[in-house]
């Protein structure tokens, strides 16, 4: 019985009468979905058009990062690294279209998805060779981004925002929703949901898949570059960064591997569900809960929605 | 992108002919040494029982298949093979025998997407979306308006095409490929699995699209009421050959052609 009110009923006692520690938690889990988000995303947009599971999503995160902050180390000013990086990237897309897809076209999935691997080690290998393999430090205020934090005299408490944090939320907010309309509003938005869709009706009506692999790889990479701006300054930039992207893997089968809507959601959730599992349910188990329990979550979908919360429902006919 | 404009070959000229088409996959032959032509403004029709090759020649003659033999002309061009945005580029729009629509997409969008090699802004008005972009988007929703009406499918506009039924979804793929404002239109079974009524309405449709907009048809079709109603020449493929090529009269008549429909006692 004990155990029980323990798991039950004590956590939710401690949040109604500490609602300023809630908000604070809620808040941190948020903003930590949110950059969950903004990888799945990348996730997203690749498997959609292509097929293909990306492992590199995760390397393609601190190549950015590395990328930004290594040109300004080399006496780059920062907006111009900026810019520089944001070409790099588009680099990368059209050499990945170029060099790997278009050999593979028609290979199973399975090697493609083994080719991303290979990019894997290709981009570590590479941003050690040209920028060094020491962590680094995100050009943050460089680049105009806040720092510091709001204090909050609420709720009976202080509730403490980082102004990165809040920085990075509206980024990714005016992220997603352009996406979001870029998606459903133009020709070329239209031309990657067709792709997505069907690669034969896109060939009929004219529609380059080569045009459009370069593309969504581009925006990838541009998600990576953006993720890679805020996780790295609130931590720092090293090659130890490509982990979170398997934090990416619980957020897609939450979601659904196709739906965009599916990886924002699923990666608030696991994001809030980290923190507030963390928090209250974390000295009964000796802590360290937010290293697995997005891993549960995971499973539990697998067992009873393996689609995702937003994933189309697969129906094979026989 | 066009090169030869729309009106360098006149009706009743060969608008494209294939040659000595051969076509095998690993040790299956699909196609053998198959020859015949599409003149401009008929409606050609490709017949024959299941497994002769009718599907793969379509495949060929829009880029999907690359023919191991033979060379294909089209608008006076020779070449070994098409590539599919080629083709498309150059004016042939296609429906699949399965219809392949871009399922999660409304039947306007799907429609709309018929458009994409019309339409030119770039990637960055694109992500503006306004000015140019903007104008171009109406511009060539007012096309697939009058593409909506002409096959009646206004009161499923918005609806994705997975809800819909059969006949609507074969309905849309058509809008697709007439959004194409193709000078060759290849039909794979148009009216397969479709119920009379919807049998009459798409051939009314079939007829239209040739006559109203003097669009090219080559079309596969097992029901052979609706090819000998609808078509000026008929091709027959048996076992990847071709086994006769005439007037509907005439092909009915043909033995060759007989004894593959029903069979010849050996």
């Amino acid at each position: 019985m004990d155990v029980l009110h323990h798991i039950f009923v004590d956590p939710f006692v401690q949040m109604a009468q500490a609602p300023d520690l809630l908000v604070q938690t809620l808040w941190e889990g948020l903003v930590g979905g949110i950059l969950y988000a903004l990888i799945a995303l990348g996730f997203v947009l690749i498997f959609k058009a292509s097929g293909v599971f990306n492992f590199a999503q995760g390397i393609m995160v601190v190549f950015a990062a590395l990328t930004l902050v290594g040109l300004h180390e080399k006496g780059v000013p920062a907006y111009l690294a900026l810019a520089l990086t944001i070409l790099v990237m588009f680099g990368l897309a059209f050499s990945v279209e170029r060099l790997m897809l278009r050999p593979l076209v028609n290979q199973p999935d399975i090697i493609l998805f083994m080719a991303t691997f290979g990019l894997t080690y290709f981009l570590i290998g590479l941003g050690e060779l040209i920028f060094g393999g020491e962590p680094k430090v995100m050009i943050a205020s460089e680049l105009g981004l806040p720092k510091g934090s709001i204090d909050l005299n609420m709720l009976g408490g202080f509730i403490s925002l980082q102004k990165i944090d809040i920085a990075a939320t509206i980024i990714a907010s005016v992220m997603v929703v352009s996406l979001a309309v870029f998606f459903q509003k133009t020709r070329i938005g239209r031309a990657l949901r067709a792709v997505a869709d069907s690669h034969k009706a896109a060939l009929s009506v004219g529609i380059s898949l080569e045009q459009i692999w370069v593309i969504v790889w581009f925006t990838a990479g541009i998600v990576a570059l953006a993720t890679g701006i805020m996780w790295g300054a609130r931590s720092e930039v090293s090659f130890a960064l490509q982990i979170i992207a398997l934090k990416a893997l619980p957020v897609l089968i939450l979601g659904g591997f196709t739906s965009i809507p599916g990886a924002i959601v699923g990666g608030l959730i696991i994001g809030i569900g980290e923190k507030l599992g963390e928090f209250y349910w974390g000295p009964l188990l000796g802590s360290g809960i937010e290293s697995w329990l997005a891993y549960f979550i995971a499973l539990l979908f697998l067992l009873f929605r393996p689609q995702g919360l937003f994933g189309e429902r697969i129906i094979e006919r026989i | 992108m066009r090169a030869p404009s729309e009106s360098d070959i006149a009706a009743g000229e060969v608008l494209l002919a294939v040659e000595n088409v051969s076509l095998s996959f690993g040790g299956v032959k699909a196609i053998r040494d198959v020859s015949f032509d599409i003149r401009k403004g008929e409606i050609r029709a490709i017949i024959g029982p299941n497994g002769a090759g009718k599907t793969s020649m379509l495949n060929v003659i829009n880029g999907f298949y690359t023919p191991q033999e033979g060379r294909i002309t089209f608008r006076g061009q020779t070449r070994n093979k098409m590539r599919p945005h080629d083709a498309a580029a150059g004016g042939i729009a296609r429906t699949f025998q399965n219809v392949a629509l871009f399922r999660g997409m409304t039947a306007l969008d799907n429609i709309m997407a018929g458009r994409s090699l019309k339409m030119h802004r770039g990637l960055f008005w694109q992500l503006i979306r306004f000015g140019p972009a903007m104008a171009e988007e109406v511009e060539h929703r007012l096309r697939v308006e009058e593409i909506i009406d002409f096959l009646h499918i206004q009161h499923i506009r918005k609806v994705p095409v997975g809800r819909l039924p059969y006949g609507l979804q074969k309905r849309v793929e058509l809008g697709r490929a007439l959004a194409m404002e193709p000078d060759l239109l290849l039909l794979d079974e148009p009216m397969a699995g479709m119920n009379l009524e919807e049998k009459e309405d798409m051939s009314r449709f079939v007829l239209d699209v040739n006559q109203h907009y003097g669009t090219t048809i080559a079309l596969i079709e097992h029901d052979m009421g609706v090819v000998m109603d609808l078509s000026d020449r008929v091709v027959v493929l048996d076992y990847g050959q071709k086994i006769a090529d005439g007037t509907p009269d005439e092909v009915k008549k043909n033995q060759a052609v007989i004894d593959a429909y029903l069979g010849v006692a050996h």
